[in-house]
């Protein structure tokens, strides 16, 4: 920490070429990964938003967009996202509270999350295409 | 010689020279978040297959409008400090760091204020 140029490179930790693979790292790799994603998605909804201050028109053209098959695989994508971010928040937000930190605990929790999210994802397109208009 | 304690020393440290405030805004933002996108994914669910008059009565209906900004400021914030944290572990050249850090601090209030001004003015029926 003394220098900002160090002499020669330092071996950073975690070594990922030596790490054994895992649940745990692999769900915390993913987390990051789904962040950005739902970053990205932003843009989808101030897009929509305007969209729809702008006039019949401008979205017709965004639902055009979301409902072609590009969309529609982002759209699937983006649910999937929002799951799983959201479930593994929660279990971050529990290891804020000091809770799970058991190995056996922390795996039980982190296929809890991917199971979550694999159901969600597809209840909400099952939802959407089975019974429109069930929400508000 | 060091005469600086250990605490002293952590203090102004960390990649984006600041404490806990980071820390505990995400943690705050996502608590929000949680009911806020369960409601919103609900919603979607139920304007899937909607015209433009139903989508747009729906954010005009002020519950829905007010919940949708303070859902937008949450997300907004959440996904700068989140972004942030990716810049500081990934991004080691100083001023390509410093340069992402501005422009996702940039973009994310200009694409929140657009997207809040989006549902204002679809709520007020300008």
């Amino acid at each position: 920490m003394s220098s900002p140029e160090a002499s020669h490179e330092r071996p950073l930790s975690p070594h990922l070429q030596i790490y054994r693979w895992q649940i745990t790292n692999t769900l915390s790799i993913v987390h990051r990964l789904t962040g950005f994603a739902l970053s990205a998605g932003t843009l989808l909804l101030v897009y929509w938003l305007i969209a729809v201050a702008t006039g019949p028109g401008r979205f017709a053209y965004a639902q055009a967009l979301i409902t072609s098959w590009p969309g529609q695989l982002l759209m699937l994508g983006w649910t999937f996202s929002l799951f799983y971010h959201l479930g593994n928040g929660i279990r971050h937000l529990s290891w804020d509270a000091g809770w799970g930190f058991e190995l056996k605990t922390l795996r039980a929790t982190g296929w809890l999350v991917v199971l979550f999210s694999l159901i969600m994802t597809g209840v909400c397109w099952w939802l959407a295409g089975a019974i429109p208009g069930i929400a508000p | 010689m060091k005469f600086r304690t250990p605490l002293s020393h952590a203090r102004g440290l960390g990649s984006a020279k600041e404490g806990t405030g980071h820390w505990w805004a995400q943690r705050l933002t996502a608590i929000a978040l949680v009911p806020l996108m369960l409601w919103f994914a609900w919603s979607i669910i139920g304007l899937t297959s909607a015209d433009y008059a139903t989508v747009h009565a729906w954010i005009a209906q002020p519950t829905n409008a007010g919940v949708l900004l303070i859902l937008i400021y949450a997300a907004f914030y959440h996904s700068m400090l989140g972004l942030q944290v990716i810049i500081e572990d990934y991004v080691h050249v100083r001023w390509m760091e410093l340069m992402l850090m501005i422009l996702v601090r940039f973009a994310s209030i200009i694409l929140g204020v657009a997207a809040a001004l989006a549902v204002v003015l679809i709520a007020t029926g300008s």
